[in-house]
């Protein structure tokens, strides 16, 4: 079907006013890069998620992981995203412009290369992303120990999506009448890795693709269900996500890793979210051998509203942070930092 | 034993003496910068355009250039988008110590052979060396001067509502070869895009007087300066997506590395305002010259405001932002 007929389905079919979430941060991109919410009728209204894993990392992991370089001398290895995100204390930008190392990779299996060739320095891989990335840096931690090296310490910030959307759903009213599930999560996990998720709720769940044609095929569906009034979880990326997910992927991953709580940004820490280290992996646990101060771990961040941004409740504007102490260059809460975040882009431009 | 830039090459005294006179004169040398006097003594009539420039490009060498070469033509090009033939140029090198001799008289050879291309003279020059660990291999700084003829100067045309906007070519090739130079990936056409623009501008200039701003889209790329007019001039842009050339490797390279070929660094074109009455003789003019033979008018000024807006492909409209961050990709 192309674009238009997509369209004009939709159009056909929704009546009710409705809010959408899209979860993933690379949806959110597409959205605003092909100006979709243009194309849809006025009555539906597509709000942002959390966004990329980026985004969502905490000011006091970031605190941590500087904490770390500069106590024990420890240069930092990590994707090139996580620079700019600001802590309490500065960026990782903000550390390499001080002096410390901060290497940036697209391969976190680099990171193997770079141990072995400077065996008097010792290096910290930051493992970041979702579902996404987790298993590529579970081959790199079961390479790393094959290997022996010694001199590469690792910390865990990988969150897990469907804890977080729950925790998310758990935190009051909601106003989100269906929800744009991620494509490339869900080619991890599996339509099935939502099913929990989806009982519990049932709330419309469709999983889409990121090509413009994708993501309206999806809405059409997720519209269609909204409409009937029957609430289903719905695989429409067919093309890439399985039932079952990639089983390789997630062996890899929870070979390595098990679940543990994780702390994100403007939602707090949430139970089970993350994935941590498990015993086999413990030599490299950076947490284990340089523990993080508790007292440094804020268990929720009581002002920002970002939560409820997400669930559709308030408007960034009605937030008593907005634009005074959380902006763009100092976010407090994840929907601030990417600059297609609910928060930011109502900072930049209104609204508009 | 290979021979390399030492610290004492820096010194001063006879080593430096003798890598000036007998490596970079050998390259750049001309009766003006022979003479080794603290300042270059020119005679110039007219009004000048001067300007300086860094270079800092890693890594040195890439596909389609090498740091000598764009140190040159990215101070010709400064020059050029205002309508200024080059005439003059000075050069302050970093180096750093253990650095190749190899590879800074192969830099050399391709300054001089860029120096020659444009009709300029390189007159006065600095050298320093910093110790190793302290710089990147070589650093260069250029400063050039450049005579502006009567009339043909774009600066303080008005620009209105209506005006087209015009880019010379493809959109992005240099930053974007740079990024795939680092991670090692090489293709056949994976190419930067530097040139020198004199023998384009200078010749526009003198058939249109219709053009009412240039500028060459290097950092932050055609996006950045589409919100620099906007912002400058208080008027609003829209382009259209469909009508930016990009070459099939830019967009894959784009896709995959998570960077908009509209912020991505340009080192041979230019983004042009002008009368849309000028269009025809400007566009015929283009594509008929070695550098523009891809030029595509990509949007207009749309009157009042401050913003720059996309057409998108799919016919919805939406804001292109300044570019706010490190150009890093994405990693979901």
């Amino acid at each position: 079907m192309d674009i238009r007929e997509l369209v004009e389905r939709i159009k056909k079919i929704s009546k009710k006013e409705i809010n959408i979430m899209e979860f993933c941060g690379t949806h959110t991109h597409e959205i605003f890069r092909y100006g979709i919410r243009q194309l849809l009728p006025e009555n539906i209204h597509l709000l942002s998620g959390p966004g990329c894993p980026v985004c969502v990392t905490s000011e006091e992991d970031i605190d941590y992981i500087i904490e770390l370089a500069q106590n024990y001398d420890l240069s930092i290895i990590t994707f090139g995203d996580l620079v700019n995100v600001p802590g309490n204390n500065g960026s990782l930008n903000y550390l390499r412009a001080k002096g410390k190392e901060v290497i940036v990779v697209y391969s976190p299996l680099e990171s193997i290369n770079i141990a072995k060739q400077n065996p008097n320095k010792k290096y910290l891989l930051i493992g970041i992303g979702f579902e996404t990335t987790a298993p590529n840096l579970a081959f790199t931690l079961i390479k790393a120990k094959e290997e022996n090296i010694k001199n590469l310490y690792f910390l865990s910030l990988h969150k897990l999506t469907p804890p977080a959307m729950k925790a998310i759903l758990d935190m009051g009213e909601i106003k989100i009448d269906g929800i744009i599930g991620p494509g490339h999560v869900s080619t991890i996990i599996g339509r099935k890795g939502w099913e929990g998720l989806f009982n519990e709720y049932k709330i419309p769940f469709v999983i889409m693709g990121f090509k413009p044609e994708e993501i309206l095929y999806g809405i059409y569906h997720l519209v269609k269900i909204i409409e009937e009034e029957k609430p289903a979880l719905i695989n429409a990326y067919e093309k890439s996500v399985k039932e079952e997910g990639n089983k390789s992927a997630l062996e890899y991953m929870y070979k390595v890793f098990k679940k543990g709580s994780a702390s994100w940004r403007g939602l707090g820490i949430i139970e089970d979210s993350g994935l941590i280290l498990n015993e086999t992996f413990e030599e490299f646990d950076i947490r284990k051998i340089y523990p993080q101060k508790t007292k440094s771990i804020k268990l929720k961040n009581n002002y920002c509203r970002c939560g409820e941004v997400l669930r559709g409740v308030i408007k960034p504007t009605d937030c008593p942070l907005f634009g005074k102490s959380c902006t763009p260059e100092s976010p407090k809460g994840p929907c601030m930092v990417s600059s297609e975040g609910t928060c930011s882009a109502y900072y930049l431009y209104g609204g508009e | 034993m290979e021979d390399i830039i030492l610290l004492s090459h820096g010194n001063g005294g006879e080593a430096t003496r003798k890598l000036i006179e007998e490596e970079i004169l050998k390259y750049l040398g001309n009766e003006i910068l022979e003479e080794l006097l603290d300042s270059a003594l020119i005679d110039i009539k007219g009004k000048i355009a001067f300007t300086t420039d860094s270079f800092v490009v890693s890594p040195i060498f890439f596909k389609g250039g090498d740091i000598g070469k764009l140190s040159i033509y990215g101070t010709i090009n400064d020059l050029s988008v205002m309508g200024a033939k080059p005439l003059y140029v000075s050069v302050g090198f970093i180096l750093e110590e253990g650095l190749s001799l190899k590879e800074f008289r192969k830099i050399l050879e391709s300054m001089r052979s860029a120096v020659e291309e444009c009709g300029v003279k390189v007159v006065t020059g600095d050298t320093k060396v910093v110790e190793k660990g302290k710089g990147d291999k070589i650093y260069i700084n250029t400063t050039g001067i450049g005579i502006i003829e009567d009339g043909i100067s774009w600066h303080g045309r008005r620009i209105e509502e209506g005006d087209i906007i015009i880019i010379n070519g493809e959109v992005g090739e240099h930053g974007l070869s740079i990024m795939l130079e680092r991670l090692g990936i090489k293709t056949e056409e994976i190419e930067s895009d530097l040139a020198p623009l004199h023998n384009l501008t200078l010749p526009l200039l003198k058939i249109s007087n219709g053009i009412k701003f240039m500028r060459d889209p290097t950092r932050g790329g055609v996006a950045s300066v589409l919100n620099e007019i906007a912002q400058k001039y208080n008027v609003e842009i829209e382009i259209d997506e469909d009508k930016i050339p990009v070459k099939p490797w830019v967009k894959n390279a784009s896709e995959i590395l998570g960077i908009d070929p509209l912020y991505s660094a340009n080192e041979g074109k230019i983004v042009i305002v002008a009368d849309k009455k000028e269009e025809k003789k400007i566009m015929e003019f283009l594509r008929n010259h070695p550098l523009g033979q891809k030029a595509q008018i990509i949007g207009e000024i749309k009157g009042k405001g401050k913003r720059v807006y996309l057409k998108t492909k799919m016919g919805t409209k939406r804001i292109l932002d300044p570019l706010k961050k490190d150009l890093l990709p994405r990693i979901c």
